[in-house]
């Protein structure tokens, strides 16, 4: 007989680290349009193949191909463009008032503007979205008022939470976007309920819930997939997979499981698996997924495929943990050049005029945080009340916070 | 009236708030077609369907996740957790959610549950049978915190519980299911039709949250208790022969520190009693408040009566749970001190 070999533990490891040179040789990509498109009511078990590819739309090229093509207007496109590059705006003028201490903290989206802002126009009014802090897009591209999210992050006394909550922590029941918490993946399975909800009651409304590749690790992600498993509940389960986790790739959370979509397969739910630099592609797959729920065939999985260019947040320094250059080196490229790139190639945008565009949307996000900041910022200017510690912690004040309300003097 | 045990009293909560509203909802692991391991949601299922009573995976965080959605959508979901000493998976979603939600959206959201838990020991339940996990609720700010002591209360504190706009926690002395429980485990169980307070009424009515009850007026010391224990201080204060006047606190959050401040100003002395461990438990936060606000009027030690600071055992049961004469020692000590 011959003697075992003595057990290791296997610690998984990024392919290269600061100082190497970025290889993403591993991610396999499929080409522009090779993915089929299923009808909506295929069997998980009959769609397998999508877990593990990629759907993409634009080519190389810039030409959107494919059976994922052709949903979009020029004039949609165009409004797209210009959320994604709100977002972006509004993300370097945070970090920046950031860095001048007119707010603790902010977290960009660099990167990933094409999913919450595509995801967003397949939604309709009413749905309601459970997002993480990555997904500001989902209230861009639905219009709701930068200065409103801007008074959010500078904590002043337009603040419509009232100074409780932490930077980029926004709340919009009217805008479907629901409060985010600190706490992650709690709201995924929360997102279950709220689906669970709108069938329960007969409505037409659907949910969608957020993640990002990490915290898919967290037991609410599996408890959200059993759940929406078992009723078939009409929800978009949204998986963002951005490689990285604050200082941890992707590996980690993922393990041996071929991609985060395949996760879903195990639980019966169809699972897309989506380029997420890709606009179109984004649309396409969200509106596939937002019709399966609308028409009650149950949830879907889908795992858009991006890459976080920016650091984790303001605390962050990515050079410690992954080389400076790797996003340069990311294969899906950039979603706002890349739609520039299709617009322009079909005669519906020019360099000048995305110059142009450029400038517009720069000075709308600088005339929001002027008056943003007539509201004050976190250290000068109006700030929220005293008062407004004790309030709504319960419906009715209590009577011990009565007294504590009184011992601080309000 | 009905004579009701405590679990058809809660049955018959839920059953007038799901008549009453649609949007109540009830579920949990085994709560559907079976009715509940307690039978606490017999029927219910049958009356109302199954959209509105329903059985759910084994997932504590999913069930309480699932509820705080539904309550973000709109409805008044009801949900079970089929022992307190599972709630510790839910404990996240129970105290960074839930409690918070209104908090930190500013009222934009809110989160109108109730998840029931059987609580308690002295039915031989074990380490994960029998805990009294009250204190890591009260602790939480956003959550009320909910304990009847009789068929009575369990069912106008439920009802309250299900109309109320917040989050309760609403923890059900499973000993006390079937009928009173006065910590002597050698004599025979009475059951609640003996008792004036398994008179239940048929339909709604309500207990308000936040008001204690006194269940015997005394002039010697002040018993603050809840749960189980409102039944083994009045056995204690019988056979002892010492005036107690024990108060049923029903809610500890919000409490009603009124009730407590005038009693302890009348009798000056004060025991506490609950089957939880001592330490940080919930009794600690009571004598806190009875040292600020009724100091002068103090003429001994508040004193504490609890489950000690251990897991909750099997065999030696009855040398853990806090039983007459432990609660009865305590009375004789105060009025000596």
């Amino acid at each position: 007989m011959v003697e075992p070999a003595h057990l290791s533990l296997h610690v998984p490891e990024p392919a290269v680290r600061p100082g190497g040179e970025p290889d993403f040789s591993n991610v396999k990509i499929a080409k522009a349009g090779a993915v089929p498109r299923p009808p909506v009511d295929a069997a998980a078990e009959d769609i397998r193949d999508l877990a593990y590819s990629i759907i993409r739309v634009l080519n190389r090229d810039g030409e959107a191909v494919g059976p994922w093509a052709g949903l979009l207007t020029d004039d949609e496109l165009r409004t797209g463009l210009r959320h994604m590059m709100t977002l972006r705006a509004f993300d370097t003028r945070m970090l920046m008032a950031q860095r001048q201490g007119k707010t603790s903290f902010y977290m960009q989206h660099l990167g990933e503007e094409a999913v919450s802002c595509a995801f967003r126009k397949a939604l309709k009014k009413g749905d309601m979205n459970f997002p993480t802090y990555r997904q500001a897009g989902l209230l861009i591209a639905d219009d709701y008022p930068m200065v409103e999210m801007m008074n959010q992050i500078f904590s002043n006394e337009a603040d419509p939470l009232r100074g409780r909550q932490l930077p980029i922590m926004y709340s919009s029941k009217e805008h479907g976007f629901f409060t985010i918490s600190g706490n992650l993946a709690t709201q995924y399975v929360q997102a279950v309920g709220w689906a669970m909800a709108s069938a329960i009651k007969n409505d037409s409304r659907i949910g969608a819930a957020w993640i990002g590749d990490g915290s898919t690790a967290e037991s609410d992600f599996h408890s959200a997939l059993v759940f929406a498993s078992t009723y078939r509940a009409p929800v978009v389960l949204n998986v963002v997979n951005n490689q990285w986790a604050i200082s941890t790739f992707q590996g980690i959370a993922r393990g041996g499981s071929g991609t985060f979509a395949a996760r879903g397969l195990g639980f019966g739910i169809p699972a897309l698996r989506v380029d997420g630099n890709d606009y179109l592609a984004v649309y396409a797959v969200a509106c596939w997924a937002a019709e399966r729920a609308r028409r009650n065939l149950g949830p879907t999985l889908v795992e858009y495929v991006t890459y976080r260019v920016g650091a984790h947040s303001t605390s962050d320094d990515p050079s410690a943990y992954r080389p400076k250059t790797e996003s340069e080196a990311w294969p899906l490229g950039d979603p706002v050049l890349r739609l520039k790139k299709h617009l322009i190639i079909k005669g519906a945008w020019s360099e000048e005029r995305h110059v142009q565009a450029e400038a517009e949307i720069m000075d709308e996000v600088i005339t929001a945080q002027r008056k943003a900041e007539e509201n004050g910022t976190l250290h000068a200017g109006g700030k929220p009340s005293v008062r407004d510690i004790f309030e709504g912690v319960y419906a009715e004040m209590p009577p011990h916070l009565r007294r504590q309300r009184q011992q601080a003097g309000y | 009236m009905a004579r009701m045990t405590m679990i058809e009293a809660v049955r018959s909560a839920m059953d007038v708030s799901m008549e009453r509203d649609d949007d109540v909802v009830v579920f949990g692991e085994d709560v559907g077609y079976f009715g509940g391991v307690f039978r606490c949601t017999q029927g219910l299922q049958a009356k109302y369907g199954k959209t509105r009573c329903f059985d759910t995976p084994i997932n504590e965080s999913g069930i309480v996740g699932a509820a705080i959605g539904m309550a973000a959508y709109g409805l008044k979901p009801c949900v079970e957790i089929q022992f307190a000493d599972y709630m510790y998976p839910a404990y996240d979603q129970l105290t960074q959610e839930a409690a918070r939600i209104r908090y930190r959206s500013n009222g934009d959201f809110t989160c109108p549950i109730v998840v029931r838990m059987p609580t308690g020991g002295g039915i031989f339940g074990g380490q994960t049978h029998s805990q009294s996990p009250e204190a890591l609720f009260t602790h939480v700010c956003g959550l009320k915190v909910v304990v009847p002591s009789n068929p009575y209360d369990a069912k106008g504190l439920l009802t309250a519980a299900i109309a109320d706009p917040d989050p309760v926690i609403f923890l059900e002395p499973k000993r006390l299911y079937n009928g009173p429980f006065d910590g002597h485990h050698d004599r025979p169980v009475t059951p609640w039709s003996n008792h004036q307070l398994g008179e239940v009424p048929e339909g709604y009515y309500t207990i308000p949250i936040g008001k204690a009850d006194i269940r015997r007026e005394g002039s010697a010391v002040t018993v603050i208790t809840y749960g189980t224990m409102v039944h083994v201080a009045l056995a204690a204060a019988e056979e002892t022969g010492i005036d107690a006047e024990v108060i049923d606190l029903r809610s500890l959050m919000p409490l009603d520190l009124d009730a407590i401040v005038k009693s302890v100003a009348k009798t000056g002395r004060c025991v506490v009693v609950h089957e939880a461990t001592l330490t940080s438990g919930f009794g600690g936060e009571i004598v806190s408040l009875v040292q600020e606000h009724c100091f002068y009027h103090l003429e001994a030690p508040v004193m504490r009566v609890a489950g000690w600071d251990t897991p909750y055992p099997h065999a030696q049961e009855w040398d853990y749970f806090p039983g007459p004469s432990r609660v009865g020692r305590a009375l004789i000590d105060v009025m000596e001190a």
